[in-house]
């Protein structure tokens, strides 16, 4: 009989930006078995909801996660608003899904960029940052902030974006699709990269249902489930279909993602283009009383925010759910059997954002 | 200028931040602002690192590893601490889980302001706490009998 060992993993490694650990168990060079261990970067900021009031509130959510931190802002907000009842303009809708897009393509090429890192490929590491590089411009001449955008608030949005803007920001997206389209064709052709990611790590269907896998690790596995389609925001207004891919493998991830970038861009292009004249928010009165649970899709799939209030300035209970939490158990599954040396590519490929996670 | 400062490498860890500032450091690294034509390479390894750019606010279950990975680096060593989450606790300092800063867990020596921090910022405390490296080393190789530097020293 084969001896098993453990070997840890984490919670600091080369190819983490974030702290996560893992107890492998071993036998040979297969993975039997993958304890995981959370709370490195547990906070407890939903708890801090007692002590600020809820429209100051904005500002502690959207720091849940530096990389997807509008799109908390935004579920937060629209969860008030849902409560209190508010009718946001219509223009600040729209504001909020182009912001909302730009942060899933910033948020795309970082991963894709990580990604790349993971698996050795350094010079695409690099190329994708670079291309990165364009949109966070976009958002600090739109917002004023490169990660922290701090632009969503209850009742709509702190700014306005000039039609001279937005017409310079599509064209620049011409731009920006090319220099993507050549960034994705290394990704999806490149024979060493797909020989390293093709039958690895492999979610079939079934298990990434039953499993609760979100966002593009159940698209990679052919579940077409997209928060956006609910019709949140202005996405009700504009049209898109949900990525998918049917393999369940780390190429099928990296396919979704690198195919829900061209995704991104339509819906920008597509919501600058019908955006309408108006007011970008509507003053809020009053405290919000009852519950609410507020879904939005995030780069790395569904998250939820659920929001009771009690009447007054300060909600009773904030509970954020996020996309990462609930795509660790198909990352356990998918671990299982593998080889080790196979470990980072796989855990890098669900897009961990452990600062979301543990929140 | 010594061969420490002309290629340092740097170690980065999050401690509980919200890797707003996390993804600042690689940005720091990356083609726009591209600190490896300095020789600045990002390792894995503490025991290769010279700075260690660390970021957050830092909880219970991160101290021991703190300390573990600051103890492993090789001295002299400088420490940086990124965001006004590793200076101070920033948004989260009343959260039940934060310990309130780097410095409650080991020295640091550079405080980098923002939230969160800039790229040119966190550039700048690197080029910063390069300074007080060579310092660092100056006064390792001074002999504590007579005073006077080691031979080999420039």
């Amino acid at each position: 009989m084969t001896q098993r060992i453990v070997i840890p993993f984490g919670p600091q490694h080369p190819v983490l930006p974030e702290p996560i650990h893992f107890d492998l168990v071993l036998e040979d060079e297969h993975v039997v078995e993958a304890l995981p261990t959370i709370g490195y970067v547990h906070r407890g900021l939903e708890r801090l909801i007692e002590k600020r009031e809820y429209p100051e509130y904005v500002y502690i959510v959207e720091r849940t996660c530096g990389i997807c931190s509008f799109i908390h802002s935004l579920t937060y907000c629209q969860g008030i608003e849902q409560i209190m009842g508010i009718e946001v303009p219509e223009r600040a809708h729209f504001l909020r899904t182009i912001w909302s897009e730009y942060s899933r393509l910033h948020s795309h090429l970082l991963w894709l960029g990580c990604f790349a890192d993971g698996i050795g490929f350094e010079n695409l590491f690099m190329g994708a940052w670079r291309i990165r590089e364009s949109i966070l411009d976009v958002l600090e001449q739109t917002t004023g902030g490169r990660v922290i955008q701090s632009s969503c608030k209850v009742g709509g949005v702190r700014r306005d974006i000039s039609a001279e803007k937005l017409d310079q920001m599509a064209r620049d997206l011409d731009g920006i699709q090319k220099e993507i389209e050549d960034l994705t064709t290394v990704f999806l052709q490149d024979d060493s990269i797909r020989h390293r990611l093709k039958n690895v790590g492999v979610l079939s269907k079934e298990d990434a249902y039953h499993l609760g896998a979100v966002g593009p690790t159940a698209r990679g596995s052919g579940v077409a489930i997209d928060l956006r389609q609910t019709g949140y925001a202005a996405y009700d207004k504009l049209h898109f279909e949900a990525v998918t891919e049917k393999d369940g493998d780390c190429y099928a991830r990296c396919a979704v993602r690198a195919r829900e970038l061209f995704t991104s861009i339509d819906l920008i292009k597509q919501a600058i283009a019908k955006i309408p004249e108006g007011p970008v928010d509507i003053k809020v009165t009053g405290a919000p009383n009852g519950e609410y649970f507020s879904r939005s899709e995030q780069p790395r799939g569904e998250l939820v925010h659920y929001l009771r209030g009690n009447g007054t300035k300060f909600l009773a209970r904030s509970r954020i759910r996020t996309p990462t939490l609930t795509n660790v158990p198909p990352l356990v599954k998918m671990i299982q059997g593998c080889e080790l040396a196979d470990v980072p590519v796989i855990i890098l490929s669900i897009d961990p954002c452990i600062g979301c996670m543990e929140r | 200028m010594t061969y420490l400062s002309k290629s340092p490498w740097i170690l980065h860890y999050d401690a509980s931040s919200c890797n707003g500032c996390d993804i600042e450091v690689l940005a720091a690294l990356t083609p726009v602002y591209d600190v490896e034509r300095f020789g600045i390479v990002n390792t894995g390894n503490p025991k290769h690192a010279d700075v260690f750019l660390i970021t957050g606010g830092i909880n219970s279950q991160n101290v021991e590893i703190v300390k573990n990975l600051y103890e492993q680096m090789p001295n002299p060593k400088v420490v940086v601490a990124i965001g006004i989450c590793a200076a101070s606790g920033g948004v989260f300092r009343e959260c039940y889980n934060v310990s309130g800063g780097i410095d409650t867990v080991i020295p640091v020596d550079v405080y980098v302001p923002g939230c969160a921090a800039r790229p040119e910022s966190i550039i700048d405390g690197v080029v910063t706490a390069l300074g007080i490296l060579e310092q660092k080393k100056l006064a390792m190789n001074v002999n504590p009998g007579t005073g006077k530097k080691s031979p080999g020293e420039t």
